[in-house]
């Protein structure tokens, strides 16, 4: 493994700091080197299957945020391949605390498609009971837990995860999720630190999408890449292509395996671009180059290059590619067709899940709710 | 039966809750090895290995952010902030995160954890280690606050918050910690979190307190001369949820009411108080609700007596009260 760091003895050097890469953006590749990786040919097709639907719920939860049908939508293009090479490296006991764009790491593990359409709808199907925005799924079956939309907040958590499940000496690896502009966070220093003092089996994986709405990663900190503030804190640290599915994959593979055999905490920076808007409430093209972007969103795009890998190697023809798009859309327009109609929550479920039992308080409070709303249809 | 203070009580509690459940973890700064700068968690490394007496690095938002994660994960974690002064790096894990768990993800991750922290003035502790912040908490939704005073209800309230479903901040009033004594019942008993006490039974005027200042106000009654307006002392132990019934079943029967709390009186949890009984009782008053509390500055040193209510200020207000 190429690292940068303990993992194998080495001290950090300016070599070290080069993306581990798989396949380059011009499409060509080592045979050989990829053949050691030891993939399954079906697992190269699930990997393509979970960017593929990130890529068409993106394309279609945009559209139906512009139609003033959804409230908002955060996408994750151009960072498939980060986010589902690194969750396929996971287990089914395994935990993801997620950011805003690993969404598609909960499709992966097996959230169901109407489950997070009912979120992006807050309606009575959804899981949290409309209480957040889009884009902040969470379930217990799949192990992915409800975020925040504050920034590094999950990254304790994942570490007190860690520590609980090595408590326990269940064979549990914890993923913390985080963006480039989480490392300037407190919380994130603070996790780092108690990850590595106590050993805990998290792996935290930074998608460098290299911007934070309008901050350039070069505003966000000093340090010569993101990987070297984990050095700091006795972390070793992996550095791929984010862009290179196979490259995150088998970068998580292996920080995965340290992680489970007790190596301790840790870090995996995925380089990639951010070639969206930070969400629909946001214009990129006010603040930045956008033909820097144009090529960061043609020449390495994952999707393309990874369809252009499976083409070459055989495993993926037209006839397969378009079955797949027509299946994946036909089943996002009957969850939309579904969700769209659901009711909102009930009422009462207001006043739910402040604590395990309603206060008097609140009773009487959703009480004073309901006598003014007579005519509530929800009730 | 044995004779604890607090501090004591609070050991027991926890040594108790640990041997029975192996879920209860207990971290902080210094409560391992050291066991605690108050010595709350003496012993307890000992008996319990250093997996389940975490001493932790120096950062209250990591004791509480991890703490969440071992919550979520099925532990019953009960984390130490050495003084609730040093409670505010931790403030947007508590109030964001640990309050929220519940309710955001739907009930798919609930996070029940204890938070024990010290509180209050009279230790000549100047601004950081004397604060009284109960209400910045109580402001919160999602999070139970427990305030014993005396060493029996500690141990029993201690005992229920680590047996309950919710995230619940126990704050232990330190200006009484050594000085509160009682007869403490060996082994397990519990007390309901959200039930009041009454200390004095009364019928002049209805006392609200909590915590230390269950005992200030108890010398205004014995030792400056408020006995003679037959005030009933309620100690309320949890102010969320508070113990509404007891409140205006007492108010009810005076007519009066005197709140006493040692945070800044504006906002203080002595408002909210106010503004229940004006809701709810309003005409079984017979006087103005009284409040007697901090003053609305950073807490001072050298006059932290007068800062917080005396006995004599609350005689004071008492008698006013009672014959307004």
């Amino acid at each position: 493994m190429r690292g940068i760091g303990s993992i194998e003895g080495c001290a950090p050097s300016i070599e070290h700091f080069v993306p581990q890469q798989y396949l380059a953006p011009d499409g060509s590749f080592d045979a050989a080197r990829v053949a050691a990786l030891g993939i399954p040919r079906e697992l190269l097709m699930k990997l393509y299957r979970g960017m593929l639907l990130i890529r068409i719920i993106d394309e279609r939860m945009l559209t139906l945020q512009r139609q003033g049908r959804i409230s908002f939508y955060g996408e994750a293009r151009g960072q498939e391949a980060a986010v589902v090479g690194t969750a396929a490296a996971l287990g089914k006991s395994d935990y993801v605390l997620p950011a805003l764009r690993e969404a598609g790491a909960a499709l992966y593990r097996g959230l169901p498609l109407r489950t997070y359409i009912s979120q992006i709808y807050g309606n009575e199907n959804d899981l949290t009971k409309g209480r957040q925005m889009p884009c902040h799924p969470g379930s217990r079956d799949a192990r992915y837990v409800t975020m925040s939309s504050c920034i590094a907040t999950q990254l304790p958590h994942a570490v007190g995860m860690a520590m609980a499940a090595k408590l326990r000496h269940d064979p549990v690896v914890i993923a913390g999720y985080m963006g480039d502009g989480a490392t300037s966070e407190g919380d994130f220093h603070v996790a780092l630190n108690f990850a590595a003092v106590y050993r805990a089996p998290v792996v935290l994986v930074c998608q460098n999408n290299q911007w934070a709405i309008s901050t350039p990663v070069a505003g966000q900190t000093a340090s010569p890449t993101i990987a070297h503030k984990a050095l700091g804190y006795g972390i070793p640290a992996l550095r791929v292509d984010g862009n290179d599915v196979l490259a995150c994959y088998a970068a998580m593979r292996d920080a995965v395996a340290f992680a489970r055999a007790g190596g301790g905490p840790i870090f995996l920076e995925a380089l990639t671009y951010r070639v969206s808007a930070h969400s629909t409430s946001d214009d990129p093209s006010r603040y930045r180059d956008e033909s820097v972007t144009a090529v960061w969103k043609s020449e390495r795009d994952p999707l393309c290059r990874f369809r252009h890998f499976l083409r070459v190697i055989g495993a993926l023809s037209d006839g397969v590619d378009s079955a797949l798009h027509e299946a994946i859309e036909a089943e996002i327009k009957s969850a939309v067709v579904a969700e769209e109609a659901a009711r909102p929550p009930a009422l009462a479920t207001l006043i739910e899940d402040v604590f395990a039992t309603p206060t008097e308080a609140l009773r009487e409070q959703l009480a004073e709710v309901a006598a003014a709303l007579p005519a509530h249809p929800h009730s | 039966m044995p004779v604890y203070n607090i501090i004591q009580a609070v050991n027991d509690a926890l040594r108790i809750e640990m041997r029975k459940n192996p879920n209860i973890v207990i971290l902080g700064e210094d409560v391992g090895n050291f066991g605690g700068v108050f010595r709350a968690t003496s012993g307890l490394q000992e008996e319990f290995g250093k997996d389940r007496v975490m001493d932790t690095p120096l950062a209250e938002a990591g004791i509480i952010g991890s703490a969440i994660g071992m919550a979520l994960y099925g532990l019953r974690p009960v984390a130490e902030i050495q003084f609730s002064d040093f409670i505010y790096p931790a403030f947007d894990q508590i109030v964001n995160e640990l309050a929220k768990f519940r309710y955001r993800s739907g009930g798919e991750y609930p996070a029940p954890m204890v938070i024990r922290t010290p509180y209050g003035g009279g230790i000549r502790g100047g601004h950081y280690h004397s604060q009284s912040p109960e209400a910045y908490f109580a402001h919160t939704p999602g999070l139970k606050i427990v305030i014993p005073s005396n060493p029996y209800d500690a141990k029993g309230l201690l005992l229920s918050a680590m047996r309950e479903e919710d995230p619940i901040l126990f704050m232990e009033p330190k200006r009484v910690y050594r000085a509160s004594r009682g007869e403490v019942p060996e082994g397990e008993y519990t007390i309901p979190i959200g039930q009041a006490k009454i200390v004095r039974p009364g019928k002049g005027v209805t006392v609200l307190c909590y915590g230390s200042m269950v005992h200030s106000v108890l010398d205004a009654v014995d030792k400056q001369g408020a006995a003679e307006f037959d005030p009933e002392i309620v100690d309320l132990r949890t102010i969320v949820p508070f113990d509404g019934e007891a409140i205006l079943e007492s108010v009810r029967k005076t007519g009066r009411v005197v709140i006493v709390y040692e945070a800044p009186k504006t906002c203080g949890f002595g408002a909210e108080l106010s503004a229940f009984i004006a809701e709810k009782a309003l005409l079984h008053l017979e006087a103005p609700i009284a409040r007697v509390a901090g003053l609305d500055t950073p807490f001072p040193y050298t006059l932290e007596l007068e800062y917080l209510p005396s006995p004599e200020r609350i005689a004071k207000a008492i008698a006013e009260t009672a014959r307004y």
